[in-house]
């Protein structure tokens, strides 16, 4: 019976719990959104790191580990890496960042498709010409790039060579010499990738190679690269996150709060009437809470909704811009959070509501 | 809570002695009742009359467990008010006592037959007293209940209303100026419906009013001035 009173209340003010729970669901679907946009951005990287084909990675030895540094190898290492045990290939790329969020790979392509197996070409083929380039579908599509294309990057004019399958080294490839020619670069690199003739050795040619040359490269294996692109193993970004989440559960306690307390001063003579009955202090706040349970339920089961079709939008909009994946295990952690600030709007409403003294209650118009 | 021996008044069920309550508004003290004594036997229909301002609802507020008395005893169905905390005179506003009142103070959001639910859900009763479909009957709201307050009549509010107070089987049955806000059919009707209670089923009812028409369906009439009784009819 009391749940029904909930629901019936609920449903009686339906403009309200229609307006407070969508609230709720614009939060959720934001931190939803923002948890998707994080992880599909770093997935991404993942992805293409790990469709190199390398077993490892070589980079200047600052102790950054996910970061686009431009030119800070030497090339003079190339062949000094070729000439280690074990190692099949070595291939150099300069990575030149682009639109803020995306990178443009200098690499010699031949070179490259020996450790990579090659890209998978959609249109086109690999640059030959030094204004060549190369770029993947989503961005071929969102920007409804055909061959021949020509397309403006870094304030130079591309001629668009080829269209391949996204998920390998970056989104825009052009020749090494070109790259390092247009961005200053001359014999520089940003990190060396290296095919080894037996992956399961890796990790004993990660430490020889940091042994080797500490202090000028350090080694990682892509495994291990990988991995490290994940929310957790970027303090910043999970600073950010977790500001923006507490910032989320603070307008959920708001609107909440002023949704319960307008409900309360409304309901004055509809909680006498309870306390009349005989209903106790806490049977008032148990009432309110429910309500305020109910609503960021909806508002939760609302919010997937929307960031399911905020992420479909996205995808479509914009699939090579912004990389937005769905996170259905991070569902529940959102209906914490929209519980979590739903609660706590409840209490001082709940307790308001179940200190009214009943005489004043049944006698409030 | 405790038992009253009450060897030789065992068909009392309310007993007020010299009882009095005082509000404080502000730095005044405000006198409401002034030591009320008052006797009123299982299964009698007693109405309580006065002018506003005469301590009546003040009365009405104590003896349902409302309001805490200042001063003096309060016996109901051998239970001393005195002595009860909020918690337990919040206890007995589930099961010894209903309430009607002048506004019907039905729960706008629930059906007629919810909101009657509501009052054994919130005593923690799960079935109807046995005799309560005629109840219905007799109060004609059996076709009703599906029905929310804002579909239904005053009169049809206040007899729900009259169902819901009855439904926890209370010892008394306190109305509150239930015709106040019905036209003389419906008042009537409501009235008679009280007395036919009373006399049908032996439920004690204290009404108050300050109508001397409905008065008149009581048995006894109690007459209250400024905070004191000033004659204790017969009906």
């Amino acid at each position: 019976m009391i749940n029904k009173l909930v629901l019936e209340n609920l449903k009686y003010r339906w403009v309200r719990t229609l307006g407070s729970a969508l609230i709720v669901g614009i939060l959720v679907a934001s931190i939803i959104t923002l948890i998707g946009l994080s992880r599909g951005m770093l997935e991404e990287s993942a992805a293409r790191a790990k469709g190199t084909g390398a077993d490892i990675v070589l980079r200047r030895d600052t102790g950054g580990t996910i970061s686009l540094n431009t030119g800070q190898i030497s090339e003079k290492f190339l062949p000094l890496i070729r000439s280690q045990p074990h190692v099949v290939q070595a291939v150099g790329v300069l990575t030149q960042s682009v639109e803020i969020i995306t990178a443009m790979n200098g690499v010699n392509v031949p070179e490259f498709e020996k450790i990579s197996g090659g890209f998978h070409f959609l249109e086109g083929g690999p640059p030959k010409g030094p204004d060549d380039i190369v770029v993947d579908e989503p961005y071929a599509r969102q920007k409804h790039l055909h061959v021949g294309d020509t397309l403006k990057l870094l304030n130079y004019d591309w001629h668009l060579s080829g269209i391949v399958e996204g998920g390998m080294l970056a989104r825009f490839v052009v020749r090494l010499d070109t790259l390092q020619d247009k961005t200053g670069n001359t014999n520089r690199l940003s990190q060396i990738y290296v095919k080894l003739d037996d992956p399961a050795l890796t990790d004993t040619v990660v430490a020889e190679f940091n042994k080797k040359f500490a202090g000028e490269l350090k080694a990682m294996s892509i495994a291990d690269l990988v991995a490290m692109f994940s929310i957790s193993s970027i303090p910043q970004l999970e600073i950010f996150i977790k500001v923006i989440t507490g910032m989320w559960v603070a307008v959920g306690f708001l609107v909440v709060f002023l949704s319960m307390y307008t409900a309360v001063v409304e309901r004055t003579r509809e909680i006498g009437i309870l306390k009349a009955l005989g209903a106790k202090p806490w049977m008032i706040v148990d009432l309110l809470m429910r309500e305020a349970i109910l609503l960021a339920l909806v508002g939760w089961v609302l919010g997937v909704g929307m960031a399911v079709v905020a992420r479909q939008v996205i995808v479509s909009v914009a699939p090579a811009s912004l990389s937005v994946i769905n996170v259905p295990d991070f569902w529940p952690w959102a209906a914490l959070i929209a519980l979590t600030g739903a609660l706590l709007g409840a209490i001082y409403p709940g307790m308001k509501a179940a200190r009214h003294d009943a005489i004043e209650a049944l006698s409030y118009e | 809570m405790s038992s009253v021996p009450l060897t030789e008044a065992v068909p009392e069920i309310i007993r007020v002695c010299n009882l009095r309550k005082v509000y404080r508004t502000g730095d005044v003290d405000v006198e409401a009742l002034r030591g009320i004594d008052l006797s009123i036997r299982r299964g009698e229909f007693v109405a309580v009359v006065g002018p506003s301002g005469s301590g009546k609802s003040t009365l009405f507020h104590i003896l349902g467990g409302l309001a805490p008395p200042t001063s003096g005893e309060v016996w109901i169905d051998g239970i001393d008010l005195r002595k009860m905390s909020e918690s337990q005179r919040t206890e007995m506003r589930q099961r010894k006592v209903g309430f009607v009142f002048q506004k019907y103070n039905l729960l706008p959001t629930l059906t007629a037959r919810d909101n009657i639910g509501l009052a054994q859900a919130i005593a923690g009763i799960k079935t109807q007293p046995v005799g309560f479909d005629n109840t219905l009957k007799m109060l004609g709201i059996v076709n009703r209940l599906d029905h929310k307050p804002r579909a239904l009549s005053g009169g049809e509010q206040q007899r729900v209303a009259i169902a819901r107070a009855l439904v926890n089987q209370p010892a008394i049955l306190l109305a509150d100026e239930p015709t106040g806000n019905l036209d003389t059919a419906n008042s009537n009707a409501v009235l008679d419906l009280l007395r036919d209670l009373n006399q049908r089923t032996g439920q004690t009812i204290l009404m108050i009013t300050h109508n001397p028409e409905a008065a008149a369906f009581a048995d006894r009439i109690v007459y209250m001035r400024d905070g004191k009784i000033v004659e204790k009819g017969g009906g």
